[in-house]
């Protein structure tokens, strides 16, 4: 028997490099675990749990789609990298929470192979003693023993010389440097003639408790200055080999009793996933800390700012952002600002976000353009998602004002990445404002550019655009205050039904008036606060210690947003719809007040 | 591979074995049933007995279908009435062999989310995704579950449909390894399409899946409407099939429910508080 126990903290060679082709699903399988491993377009390796959680469908019949790979039971996307869950069909107003993550495995690459394992320790195995210029993967071979009942026999197959006269075979000493690696190095070079000969290295890959694939490389033979039919000869040669041993062993282990299987224990999902989920995470922290990678300017007035992780530690990952997710940046004068994210599906390794200089700028964008620089550290809250886009319409609006378009073009992305039609009418006051124009252009949806209308031009514009709503179309709006009221008032004066119509301000325009005082009670804690005139509901909750997420607290964002059991709300916020308001049903913590004295939260 | 059951629960309820009209007359057939080999004969009356070894077994001829029970029936089989209304087709639509424990077949019939991504261009199709909230309760007086005002998008609602709906569905559970899914008739509005499944657990990871097809359907041939049926089980038995564990863990944070998955949460609670061990993995104390 093997040492289970101590196998686990190893890395096992799970595929050739050469098995993970664009756009497919491989299953691997070590120490009784299935692995879905799949690599990205942006040539990354995944190495997941072999199984949905939601459903427990092996992944490895999924869709691999180049940057997320979807699962075939419900359509749900796990994205690159992370194994996030970005979508969820059968919910599509709903942002996935954000715990909704697959396990996933190290993986990484070396001499031809894709290595993972549960949780390896140190690096991977290192070829000292053999040509490490080129390698050249046999293919594999999966034998019915254990690595350790492999071990003799394999050595033996390739030291033992056959009486017959034509075993004109290299010689090799064997080394096993550990009990999953057999190094063969030819001892005799000058016995082969003109056959290339190879040192060759032999890794067990433990695939469950009576199942062990043999994974050999040749060492150090330049396949593109060795003639075709030579290599196409020597790798035969071995396959024969390892072909011949194999059958020997398995009619010697024939009678013996097969080992139990590995059950892999597969780790159970956290207490908030197994019951239907809340959707939302608490406290207004900027609990992440990423690192300026790069800082581009787009026009003279917008700059692009790369955000990476501070190391590849798995810990140090990135949470998982969908379409229209937006992050709270802490900048280096102490301001908090939101930002929404720009990735494209699978850009995983870095958040993206594109800011422009406003002239009027309330010290947000100013630090941005002007403190920061290449490795600067700042912290960041996990992306939050209050401007989902369903991807469940037949077409989808996508309607941009100047530098609005960035949430927009996350999910133009989207859209264009999974084939969704859609059409992005971005509306600016000149040329210069136009952002990302060449990609756009290249993309399947229709890109239209309004450049320098007045007021009333785009008025008449909007009213052109808008005038045939369809149930199974959706709007998203993002710009200025003015813009987006004259698209939301066009909108209902065409009647697009209010659900089809989805809008994200950048701030509230409105003035807002806190000079009530009113009562709250919280139904859950048990709580009756008051809230004084001059202070908001959302401060005195968390000076009672009610921890609730936020974000803008100025009622744009809807992070802190709070449902309403009894009583009657001032909104004050431009986050919610008419209809939401009119029902009175959830209100904005940062921002409402009451109009009856007295509220019940649900909290 | 498969051990004698030993639950008192699955050893008490009514299996379906065979459509009865498959069963060639005055022969010795064979088939499985919770990991024990049966035998079972029709004779020229069209009765069918079933014995294990010589021991004769209890039988219910109803819905098309023989069914039996290997300990004493706990109670009689539950009630389909339709099947009896005059101007019904009746047709055993399937019976097809899976590799998956029945309650996660169970889960599938009962699960609309998939229906555009495994039953791509006929019980859905995208864009169209979206699972509304719909109603579950547990009758206690019945011992079943309904589901009701299920709503989805369908191209091809049936084998008699032309066009896409917004089909309706309502779902019973009245059996752990059964259930009955009543949707709107593409041909009648006033009337429901019922499509029944009947699971015979093999062994704790093996089903035949019988299917009754009761249609209000003027058209359709009953070769049509087995062939529709029989699309439908070919689509999700690769599925059903790559489902792991096999057996559906009870354990609610074995896997990740959503409001989609309502009437699964309700079916794997009211497993677990019949006690039920046959094909699932119980839930740790």
């Amino acid at each position: 028997m093997i040492d289970l126990e101590a196998a686990r903290y190893l890395w096992h060679p799970i595929a050739a490099s050469s098995d993970l082709v664009p756009r497919h699903v491989f299953h691997a399988q070590i120490l009784g675990r299935e692995l879905a491993l799949w690599r990205a377009d942006d040539d990354n390796v995944n190495a997941w749990e072999n199984r949905c959680l939601h459903r427990g469908v092996r992944l490895s019949i999924g869709i691999n789609d180049g940057t997320e790979l979807l699962c075939q039971y419900h359509g749900w996307r796990y994205a690159n990298r992370t194994a996030g869950c970005t979508y969820i069909p059968a919910h599509p107003a709903d942002a996935p929470a954000r715990t909704i993550c697959n396990n996933t495995y190290p993986a990484m690459e070396q001499y031809g192979l894709v290595w993972s394992g549960e949780s390896p320790e140190g690096p991977l195995p290192v070829l000292s003693t053999v040509d490490t210029s080129f390698f050249t993967p046999l293919r594999a071979v999966t034998v019915n023993a254990t690595s350790q009942d492999l071990l003799l026999p394999l050595i033996q197959g390739y030291t033992t010389r056959l009486p017959a006269s034509d075993d004109n075979r290299p010689r090799y000493g064997a080394d096993t440097p550990d009990a999953f690696t057999i190094i063969l190095r030819v001892a005799d070079r000058s016995q082969t003639g003109s056959t290339p000969v190879a040192d060759i290295a032999f890794f067990l890959q433990p695939v469950d408790a009576g199942r062990t694939t043999i994974r050999g490389i040749l060492c150090g033979i330049d396949e593109h200055n060795t003639d075709a039919q030579t290599l196409n000869d020597l790798l035969r040669f071995h396959n024969r080999l390892l072909c011949t041993i194999r059958d020997r062993l398995e009619s010697t282990l024939a009678d013996a009793p097969s080992p139990a299987p590995w059950i892999p224990i597969i780790a159970a999902v956290s207490e908030n996933q197994a019951s239907l989920p809340a959707m939302s995470d608490t406290g207004n922290s900027t609990p992440l800390r990423i690192r300026v990678a790069s800082i581009d300017s787009l026009s003279p007035t917008v700059r692009h700012f790369r955000f990476e992780p501070l190391d590849d530690l798995p810990e140090s990952q990135l949470p998982t952002a969908q379409p229209g997710a937006h992050i709270d940046v802490q900048l280096p004068n102490g301001l908090v600002r939101q930002y929404s994210l720009i990735n494209g599906p699978g850009e995983t390794d870095h958040y993206a976000i594109a800011v422009k200089r406003e002239a009027a700028s309330r010290g947000g964008s100013q630090a941005l353009h002007e403190q920061l620089r290449v490795g600067d550290l700042l912290a960041s809250s996990v992306p939050r998602n209050n401007f989902t886009l369903r991807r469940d319409a037949e077409h989808t609006h996508l309607i941009a004002g100047g530098i609005g378009l960035t949430p927009l073009l996350a999910m133009a992305r989207a859209l264009h990445h999974m084939g969704r039609p859609y059409t992005l009418h971005h509306f600016a006051a000149q040329d210069t404002e136009l952002l990302f124009q060449s990609e756009l252009q290249a993309m399947s949806g229709e890109y239209l550019c309004h450049v320098g209308l007045t007021p009333s031009q785009t008025a008449a514009t909007m009213a052109e655009l808008l005038a045939t709503p369809d149930a199974h179309q959706h709007l998203y709006l993002c710009g200025p205050a003015p813009m987006l009221q004259c698209a939301r008032d066009t909108a209902a004066a065409c009647q697009w039904p209010e659900h089809t119509v989805h809008f994200e301000y950048f701030s509230n325009p409105e003035a807002r008036d806190d000079s009530s005082a009113f009562e709250v009670d919280l139904a859950r804690s048990g709580l009756s606060l008051n809230v004084p005139a001059g202070q908001s509901l959302l401060s005195v909750l968390r000076e009672n210690g009610v921890t609730l997420p936020s974000s803008c607290e100025q009622g744009a964002c809807g992070t802190c947003r709070v449902t309403v059991l009894d009583g009657t709300p001032d909104h004050q916020d431009v986050y919610l719809s008419e209809s939401e308001k009119a029902r009175g049903d959830c209100l904005m913590s940062c921002v409402s007040r009451a109009r009856s004295q007295k509220l019940t939260l649900d909290l | 591979m498969s051990t004698p059951c030993s639950d008192p629960v699955a050893l008490g309820l009514w299996h379906p074995l065979a459509a009865i009209e498959d069963i060639p007359p005055s022969s010795d057939q064979h088939t499985r049933l919770l990991g024990q080999a049966l035998r079972y004969r029709k004779d020229a009356g069209n009765q069918v007995a079933v014995f294990d070894g010589d021991r004769p077994l209890p039988v219910t001829q109803a819905y098309g279908y023989v069914w039996t029970c290997l300990g004493t029936p706990a109670r009689p089989l539950f009630d389909l009435p339709e099947y009896a209304e005059p101007d019904r087709r009746n047709v055993c639509a399937a019976t097809v062999g899976v590799r998956v424990s029945a309650p996660r077949a169970v889960e599938n019939f009962l699960d609309m989310g998939h229906f555009p991504f495994v039953h791509t261009g006929i019980l859905g199709v995208e864009p169209h995704t979206e699972v509304r909230e719909y109603q579950v309760e547990l009758n206690e007086d019945k011992d079943e579950i309904l589901a009701t005002e299920c709503i989805f998008y369908q191209p091809q609602a049936a084998a008699g449909a032309s066009g896409g709906i917004m089909a309706d569905y309502i779902y019973r559970v009245p059996h752990p390894y059964c259930s009955v899914l009543y949707k709107s008739c593409p041909t009648d509005e006033s009337r429901l399409d019922v499509i029944a499944l009947f699971l015979q657990p093999v062994d704790e990871e093996t089903v035949r899946a019988h299917a009754l097809v009761s249609v209000i359907d003027t058209q359709s041939s009953d070769l049509d409407i087995r062939l529709f049926q029989q699309t439908i089980f070919s689509q999700d038995k690769p599925i059903l099939e790559n489902q792991l564990p096999k057996r559906l863990p009870l354990d609610p944070r074995a896997e990740t429910p959503i409001r989609a998955d309502k009437v699964a949460i309700v079916y794997r609670r009211w497993l677990r508080a019949k006690g039920l061990q046959y094909g699932v993995i119980p839930a740790a104390a």
